[in-house]
């Protein structure tokens, strides 16, 4: 993997090098109405965090496609004529180290934005510093639900379907087909795994204490959940809802499997890759698991003559050629990017913060060509979950076979 | 007493894990006196080879073979390079070189290798032992290739001139240098056969849990619960007490309203502590008197 420079992928703007970048951004925009800091007549700055090192930097090929995005934007004419420069940095999935470099965007670079920026426990550590600031912290790359708070945190947005909206489609899709269900839940002991068992919960209602029979959560130090799931079997549990990363979810479909164990298995998006989860766990393991989905997966054959998936490959060829096409982060980078521009778009001249976050939440019916058919995003003053719905697929043994209508498991 | 037998015999099955990796734990402690905090990252690498060797279309065995000898001449080669020149320093520099080849290691594998998990292959197979679902073949593997190493290290230490020249250089380097045994060889030894050790630990472990860099993060814990249980100073007292914290933490976790799960961890720690204070030598371990 290649690894990028501290001062990362400067996507940017041939004419910013031409003209030198300082002093553009010392002089004051002429054409704008108004403008925020990071601001030219000719470019905008956004700021990004990633994991391009340490344990999670297999997810850093997002800010790579991100990058990729921009740069497309770039030799397109730029967003109303103004040209992004996005200055990604890596801070490794450690928290102290996102607050580090998010202040250096801020403060330092002067960025106009933070696009996207990557992980629960890093956003976490920013969210208070980007609302007092009043910096928007735009479509962060995670599905914790607390980013929908738009009275409490204002300048900050999620993008992708939360946790929690997860948690409630798997119960009502368990209510409908298995009323009578007794569940076991697997999660993780942390605020990301109880997310997920908190929409879990409020979804089934009050036949939470009738039908969850089974809470069992692991830590992430654990050598393997095969007790876990040894306990569910031995409770009676016919329902098995797998919130596990990938590392566990292919564990316990594999113990399923020995123990001749066949539940309603429905396994969330966070272990659903097929390259991650269910060829090490075996494909013939997975047959007939549930799972939801909100974006294309580029390795599915169904998609092979999709305008949106033709594009896709179009961009990764000409934009990002060393990116791996199999990796369903290529596929979330520009998707997430493409949400950014509209906003950028949207602003025109009147390139203020406030007014980025007043059309932030002002998106209606956007399309994203990776996004699966039907799918919109929409966001309003009280609405900061941009992508709500999703639809359920079945594991075939080879691929993921779409099925039923788009779901929304919206909270709130 | 389904469920009983059922969580016994998975505790005994994540323990095996366990008491591998107190083995090599013990090994070193053995030779430096000192826990080796990259005997996790040394295993996972180690592991890394062997699987890359697989893929490379060698056979398992052969794979397995290599590894261990290239993970023993590795183990020398890091005390060598590295311990070496540290071996008079004070504990703190120690540490840091431990926590340095630690980060070197494991962040190596994610370079090299990714960090998306890995399958890697078993020798014995995966049906179940005995027409039931109680134990696998390989976990039934895995448990006898540890009674195996046991008794080979012990015929090592207590029936071999070698084994012997070991143990008298970790007891008293002083009086060993003094009847001719090169101390410092010794203790480059200990690091070759923890490694390799290690390096078997790792490539049993892997089929259970998957093989990615952060393998034995976790696992490290509990296996330094388990040596400290059965004591430092004994590799036998370190495979029990591995076997005992699989199976105390299976039980605890199923039996034990309100501690669930979630505690485990917790467990492991609490085992290290309460050994510590009431027996701190292990149950299996002796008393190192060491003249002031």
């Amino acid at each position: 993997m290649k690894q990028p420079t501290r001062r990362t992928i400067l996507s940017a703007a041939p004419a910013a090098l031409a003209f030198g970048a300082p002093l553009l951004s010392a002089r004051p925009a002429r054409a704008a109405k108004s403008s925020g800091p990071g601001v030219t007549d000719t470019t905008i700055k956004i700021g990004n965090t990633c994991f391009y090192s340490g344990p999670a930097s297999s997810y850093g090929t997002i800010g790579r496609a991100m990058a990729a995005y921009y740069k497309m934007v770039n030799e397109q004419g730029g967003v109303n004529g103004r040209k992004i420069i996005f200055i990604s940095y890596d801070d490794a999935y450690s928290p102290p180290k996102t607050v580090e470099m998010t202040r250096k965007l801020v403060e330092q670079d002067q960025v106009f934005l933070d696009a996207g920026p990557l992980g629960t426990p890093t956003n976490s550590a920013i969210w208070h510093y980007m609302n007092q600031h009043k910096v928007p912290q735009l479509f962060v790359s995670t599905g914790a639900t607390k980013w929908d708070d738009p009275k409490g945190h204002p300048w900050t947005i999620g993008w992708q379907p939360n946790y929690q909206s997860e948690g409630r489609i798997y119960a009502a899709y368990v209510l409908e087909h298995k009323p009578d269900g007794k569940i076991g839940v697997l999660y993780q002991d942390d605020d990301f795994g109880k997310d997920y068992l908190k929409g879990i919960v409020d979804g089934l209602g009050d036949k939470a204490a009738a039908m969850l029979k089974v809470k069992a959560s692991y830590e992430t130090t654990d050598a393997t959940v095969d007790s876990e799931i040894i306990g569910m079997k031995a409770a009676g549990c016919d329902v098995f809802i797998n919130t596990a990363i990938p590392k566990f979810a292919a564990q316990s479909i594999r113990k399923a499997a020995e123990l001749e164990w066949k539940p309603l298995h429905i396994l969330s998006s966070i272990g659903n890759s097929v390259a991650a989860t269910l060829q090490p766990a075996g494909l013939e393991n997975c047959k007939g698991i549930l799972s939801d989905f909100y974006l294309k997966d580029p390795t599915d054959p169904a998609w092979k003559d999709d305008p949106g998936y033709k594009w896709w490959v179009a961009f990764m060829d000409k934009y990002y050629p060393g990116g791996d096409k199999t990796d369903g982060g290529n596929v979330y980078g520009p998707s997430n990017a493409a949400t950014i521009v509209q906003v950028l778009q949207q602003c025109g001249d009147d390139l203020t913060r406030e007014n980025v976050m007043k059309q932030a939440a002002n998106l209606r019916d956007f399309r994203v060509p990776m996004l699966l058919p039907g799918i919109t995003i929409n966001t309003s003053p009280s609405d900061f979950a941009p992508v709500k719905q999703v639809q359920m697929g079945r594991f075939d043994g080879e691929r993921w076979r779409l099925f039923g209508p788009l779901l929304t498991g919206a909270v709130g | 007493m389904q469920l009983l037998i059922q969580e016994v015999l998975a505790g005994l099955a994540n323990g095996a894990i366990y008491a591998l990796t107190a083995l090599a734990i013990v090994m070193v402690f053995q030779a430096i006196d000192h826990l080796n905090f990259a005997q996790g990252e040394m295993a996972t690498f180690s592991t890394f080879v062997a699987w890359q060797l697989i893929e490379w279309g060698v056979t398992y065995w052969a794979a397995f073979v290599l590894t261990v000898a290239l993970s023993f001449a590795g183990g020398i080669a890091i005390e060598r390079v590295l311990f070496r020149p540290l071996h008079k320093a004070p504990i703190l520099a120690l540490l840091v070189g431990f926590i340095a080849l630690f980060s070197i290691l494991n962040s190596g594998d994610g370079y090299i290798w990714n960090y998306t998990i890995k399958t890697f292959p078993t020798p014995f197979g995966t049906a179940p032992l005995f027409g039931s679902a109680l134990l696998d073949g390989h976990q039934a593997g895995m448990i006898g290739v540890t009674a195996v190493l046991l008794g080979l290290l012990y015929f090592f230490f207590r029936g071999t001139r070698l084994g012997l020249a070991m143990r008298a250089a970790a007891a008293n380097p002083e009086s060993a240098r003094l009847v001719g045994i090169r101390v410092g060889w010794m203790t480059a030894l200990g690091w070759g056969m923890a490694a390799a050790i290690g390096a078997v630990g790792g490539m049993l472990i892997a089929p259970i849990v998957f093989l990615d860099p952060n393998m034995m993060l976790g696992v490290l814990i509990y296996g330094f619960s388990g040596a400290v249980l059965g004591g430092l100073t004994s590799p036998g007292g370190a495979v029990f007490g591995g076997f005992a914290v699989g199976v105390i933490e299976s039980l605890a976790g199923t039996f034990i309203p309100y501690v669930g799960r979630d505690l485990n961890l917790t467990i492991a720690l609490l085992v290290i502590v309460a050994v510590l204070m009431v027996r701190p030598t292990g149950i299996f371990g002796r008393t190192v008197a060491s003249r002031v």
